[in-house]
């Protein structure tokens, strides 16, 4: 993405939301958004709306888990422009007690399922959302497996003796 | 070209031979007539029901005990053949698949997956389809050649043959259905 529709984008936003940037940087070539919480919402409404910018269709959605972080929980959304093959990324941390954001579905239709996935796999809830459910995962699962203090490993088997495996 | 070993049909049971007729009790009769006639329901999902495929094609072919006819509705089938690793969200299904299984029914249960979760030691992974359905014979392995698998197959029909026609009946049978909450 060029220099000046970086800082356009960058100015747009400031504009309508002051302070909602915290930061802005090419990490790699992909150009990356660290936005407040609050503002989440209506900057991918900018990003999708305003037609210099266009990113039409939303890539991916997904949830982020930084336990040694004070705001330990976080999402990572990709939003692509097709049109002139333009794609950012913006990231937005909170901490465990606030993890609720307000739903992408009225923005991007695709949103829906993604919001349900990383509802079910960190327990960030997404209000205004039609059906926030569990989407991958057995109905009845109690954790939010994804989150870092739930280890990876089934605790029910009975074969794996750790004294064998120099745990 | 003289046959080393005498060919022989299905192995007899035990009975009485003479000429135009042989006698045996209807229990081994009935295991005769069962253990050679086997329909298996493949539920594969990975890479065991790829070896599974290898197991009923002609270089293997599991045909030749009996089993060529595979049924794909659990109602017509007698061996259910677990292939693969089984998520805990397919876990009700497979369970469903063996309530509608008719008695008597036999499982197989191929491969380290099936069998104990495998290397697949994870929140979304079954450990082993025990936990929800009764197993008769584990077939070892990741993926198990074919010859294992057929070998699996083998120990189901010597389970078939043996079993006695009151089995399903018993209280012990009965007690080991309850522990997985069927009746």
């Amino acid at each position: 993405m060029e220099q000046a529709l970086r800082d356009k984008i960058v100015q747009q936003i400031s504009d309508v939301q002051k302070d909602a940037i915290l930061m802005a940087e090419m990490n790699r070539d992909f150009f990356t958004l660290l936005v407040k919480k609050d503002s989440l919402h209506g900057v991918v409404r900018i990003l999708k709306d305003n037609p210099d910018f266009g990113f039409s269709f939303l890539t991916t959605l997904c949830g982020l888990h930084y336990p040694e972080q004070k705001d330990e929980l976080g999402i990572m959304m990709q939003l692509h422009n097709l049109e002139k093959n333009l794609r950012i990324r913006i990231k937005s941390f909170f901490p465990k007690n606030q993890a609720t954001l307000p739903t992408f579905t009225d923005i991007y239709k695709s949103a829906n399922w993604m919001e349900r996935e990383t509802f079910d796999f960190f327990g960030i809830q997404f209000s205004g959302h039609p059906n926030l459910k569990r989407i991958l995962n057995v109905e009845d699962m109690i954790i939010h497996p994804l989150l870092k203090e739930y280890p990876l490993e089934d605790q029910v088997r009975l074969d794996k003796n750790d004294t064998m495996f120099g745990r | 070209m003289k046959l080393e070993a005498p060919y022989t049909m299905a192995q007899t049971p035990q009975g009485m031979e003479g000429p135009g007729f042989f006698a045996t009790t209807l229990d081994q009769a009935i295991g005769l007539a069962r253990k050679n006639s086997l329909w298996p329901l493949p539920f594969a999902t990975s890479c065991c029901g790829i070896e599974f495929m290898a197991t009923m094609g002609a270089h293997y072919d599991l045909a030749r005990f009996g089993s060529e006819r595979l049924s794909f509705s659990p109602r017509q089938a007698d061996l259910l053949m677990v292939m693969g690793t089984i998520a805990k969200k397919m876990g009700p299904v497979l369970r469903q698949v063996y309530e509608q299984m008719a008695e008597p029914k036999w499982v197989l249960s191929v491969g380290a997956c099936a069998s104990s979760g495998g290397i697949f030691d994870t929140y979304s992974v079954l450990q082993g389809i025990d936990r929800i359905i009764p197993v008769d014979v584990y077939v070892p392995g990741c993926p198990p050649r074919p010859e294992q698998i057929i070998d699996g197959v083998l120990r189901i029909q010597d389970l078939v043959q043996n079993e006695s026609s009151r089995r399903r009946n018993s209280p012990e049978y009965k007690a080991m259905l309850a522990e997985y909450g069927m009746e």
